[in-house]
């Protein structure tokens, strides 16, 4: 466990360091910059979370509820302002011990998400991830639409060590689904995982594929435990706001993944989902090969966002 | 969301001012406050919408309110010009070398953007055109990439060149472009994988592959989706391999699409198409018009505008639909309906704006030509005195000579245009009516001459 911590904020921080640098720095300079706390500080501070990504109305609740403690703990400092305003988006982001719980049981993980995101690149790590916990891991290749897309995560099953269930290309993906069920259970698998086709969230036709997708799991695996995890690029901007809430109307969304947090871009958009869709996020994505999966930690993440030293130096 | 009632909002800030003055520095602070909000929202980078709205505010305050608008709506009408002035005011094509001399084009962009799926479209649209295209497949990092994309140029009739994943993708490029040189093939798109902007060694290898195949057209395709850092990443793009023109993905979706306005103010470089589908045919030209009003969300308010806009073209076309009824359509007319069609953007854009001719491929109207024509017509309207264009019966022979001689043209194309301009009056009295259409903009672009 201390290993994969170890691991998790090493590589976060070290894909998120170069990127962090800015908002880092911004940061910095605004605390050491104001003596006093203002219209202006606050406007620094509304800048830096716009340019992280978490969108307006997520930076206007945030600052409001810094106003107020700040107003309540009659803090004077613009430097004590830091700590609170790490403090609250940390608490935000707090994940629960029991969203894993997938990882322990008999469980069907269907992963969904827009074009490109990553997640056949996510399936193809989570499968490394439990195979290596000692799980027994099938994986469903229902996304019978994009070229390729069978042999991109037959790559990533070989890789894993895992068997695959795939289809012909323009199979049917519910069909797909229905195959690997039947050959999870067979097999005794522990963990299915379902990979699906990229899907733009204001397709109907698409999203009702989904919900049949989502139908057949719930009537063939009942003994299984649900996950489903949306997954979403960390460069998004304010769209992924709108994806999870779409994805949520067809598929009752478990949790989050964040991939491609080894750029530059913060996913604050993650802050905005939290507070509005209450939609923790599970994992975060820091490159492209198998070990780059990470199980999300609120601490880790708000420090790295906002380069809190001494707990950088710790690790 | 809370922005979709933006156009509510801004009616209401202005609900009790039906000005008809100028446009105050309150009336655009309060206008523009909105404004910024709006594309903040639409994901368009915080500091281009800083100097955005600065440049904004500076060409706003002080100006006349038009007709029909209350001053937010003029804010508006006037953020939209400057937007729509931004991304670029016209679309642009991949430019490619004539006949059978060899493009190459190198696709770029971080993982997950679309560029296989682009690079199949792209070769679908030039071998539309007629060049004969040959794909390289120079990713050789993610799974399946190279399937991919054999699959996609299969689809297309187009065909892929590849060497496997073993080797180094400048070989592959390299092998590429001799192959379409020995094989009569006229471009060549070489599609690269995914990489990270601030991936040094990943980047070294698309400056490598620019520096060792003489590649004509960089293309950066960007996810529409992208939020705040879509400016870090054009700008290393840029920077690191330089690029020509830019492809947004994924506009089919619901999002706003700032990031287009972001790119184009860090690279300044056009935005050639867009992808509106996973289908193979699903990319269309780019109009900066129609991103702009995307990107502000503000459709009604700018339905409104064009209502206001209209109605004034109209009341002018009406007044000299009268004149050309009563024959009384002068040379000054003449000149104030040729400064209107230049308002509007020249002859390519009129027709471009024309239902059903937009997006067409337009007729080879020789802009330049036509261009040449309209001017020298107007030199020759401005060599005559107020009182000719006024009354241009008392055109005689000698005012004719001396008008030629002030246009520096023939005293023959002097008498061509008068005389076309008699007979245009005659036909105007002939043909009543036919200025008249519903939509008094058709009449004006109807001038016979
Ligand atoms: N840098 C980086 N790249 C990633 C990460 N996750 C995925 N990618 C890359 O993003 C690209 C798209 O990933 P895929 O897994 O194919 O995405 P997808 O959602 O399955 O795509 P479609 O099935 O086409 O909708 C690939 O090039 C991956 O290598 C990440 O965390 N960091
Ligand atoms: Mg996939």
């Amino acid at each position: 466990m201390s290993e994969e911590k170890k691991g998790f904020f090493g590589r976060l921080v070290a894909g998120l360091t170069k990127t962090r640098e800015t908002i880092v720095s911004g940061i910095d300079s605004i605390f050491s910059g104001f003596s006093s706390i203002d219209e202006d500080f606050y406007e620094e501070i509304e800048e830096i979370l716009i340019m992280g990504d978490l969108g307006v109305n997520a930076t206007e609740q945030i600052i409001e509820t810094l106003k107020a403690k700040v107003k309540e703990k009659k803090i004077k400092e613009p430097s004590d302002c830091k700590q609170l305003l790490i403090d609250s988006i940390k608490e935000q982001m707090q994940v629960e011990e029991a969203a894993y719980r997938f990882e322990e049981e008999l469980s069907v993980v269907l992963v969904i998400g827009v074009n490109g995101v990553g997640k056949t690149t996510t399936v193809g790590k989570l499968a490394g991830k439990l195979k290596s916990q000692g799980k027994k891991v099938v994986i469903a290749a229902a996304d019978t639409f994009r070229a390729a897309a069978g042999e991109q995560l037959l790559e990533w099953a070989n890789r894993a060590g895992v068997e695959m269930i795939g289809g012909q290309e323009g199979a049917d993906p519910a069909s797909v689904i229905y195959d690997a069920i039947s050959a999870a259970k067979s097999r005794k698998a522990d963990v299915l995982l379902c990979d699906t086709a990229g899907r733009l969230h204001n397709k109907k036709n698409l999203m009702e594929e989904l919900k049949k997708i989502n139908r057949i799991i719930d009537k063939e695996f009942s003994q299984a435990y649900r996950e489903t995890l949306v997954v979403l690029d960390g460069t998004t901007g304010q769209n992924a706001l709108s994806q999870a809430r779409q994805f949520g109307e067809v598929a009752d969304l478990t949790g989050i993944v964040l991939t491609k947090m080894d750029g530059t871009a913060k996913g604050g958009i993650a802050v905005a989902i939290q507070s509005e869709l209450s939609i923790p996020v599970k994992y975060i994505g820091v490159g492209e090969t198998i070990d780059d999966l990470q199980k999300f930690d609120a601490n880790d993440y708000v420090n790295a966002l906002f380069d809190v030293k001494e707990d950088r130096e710790g690790a | 969301m809370a922005f979709e009632n933006l156009s509510e909002k801004l009616q209401n800030v202005f609900k009790n001012l039906r000005s008809k003055g100028r446009l105050t520095e309150e009336d655009v602070k309060a206008a523009l406050k909105e404004v910024k909000m709006a594309l903040l929202e639409a994901d368009v980078n915080f500091k281009v919408v800083k100097q955005f709205i600065k440049t904004v505010q500076e060409r706003a305050i002080g100006q006349d309110v038009m007709n029909g608008l209350n001053p937010g709506q003029m804010v508006i009408k006037i953020v939209n010009e400057e937007m729509i002035a931004l991304m670029g005011s016209e679309t642009t094509e991949i430019a490619l070398k004539p006949g059978s001399e060899v493009t190459v084009i190198m696709m770029a962009g971080l993982q997950g953007a679309g560029k296989t799926t682009t690079t199949a479209k792209i070769a679908g649209k030039l071998k539309q055109k007629g060049k004969k295209p040959l794909l390289a497949a120079c990713d050789v990092y993610r799974p399946a990439a190279i399937d991919q994309l054999k699959i996609n140029g299969e689809k297309q009739g187009v065909e892929v060149f590849s060497m496997g994943d073993k080797q180094n993708p400048v070989d592959i490029a390299k092998g590429a472009v001799e192959h379409a040189k020995k094989n009569g093939y006229n471009v060549v798109i070489i599609d690269t994988a995914g990489r990270l902007h601030i991936d040094e060694d990943m980047m070294a290898e698309l400056a490598a592959i620019k520096e060792q195949v003489e590649v004509h057209q960089t293309i950066l395709v960007v996810d529409s989706m992208t939020g705040q850092d879509a400016v870090n990443v054009a700008n290393l793009f840029q920077e690191k391999i330089g690029i020509d023109g830019v492809v947004l993905t994924k506009l089919d979706g619901d999002t706003r699409g700032g990031a287009a306005l972001s790119i184009r103010a860090v690279t300044g470089r056009p935005i050639l198409y867009i992808g509106m589908g996973e289908k193979l045919s699903d990319l269309e030209q780019f109009y900066p018009d129609r991103m702009a009003s995307r990107i502000l969300g503000m459709g009604d308010v700018l339905t409104m505008i064009e209502k206001a806009q209209e109605a004034i073209d109209e009341d002018e076309a009406r007044k000299l639909e009268q004149k050309m009824k009563k024959a009384e359509f002068d040379f000054e007319d003449y000149l104030s309906s040729m400064g209107q069609m230049k308002k509007m953007g020249g002859l390519t854009s009129i027709m471009g704006m024309m239902p059903g001719l937009s997006g067409m491929k337009m007729p080879e109207i020789d802009e330049a030509q036509a261009e040449k024509g309209m001017k020298r017509t107007e030199s020759i309207i401005y060599s005559m005195t107020p009182e000719e264009r006024r009354n241009p019966s008392l055109l005689n022979p000698s005012r004719k000579k001396r008008i030629a001689d002030g246009a520096g043209v023939d005293i023959a194309e002097v008498n061509r245009l008068v005389k076309q301009f008699e007979q245009a009056r005659k036909m105007m009295k002939q043909i009543p009516g036919m200025m008249g259409g519903k939509r008094g903009k058709k009449g004006r672009f109807n001038l016979p001459f």
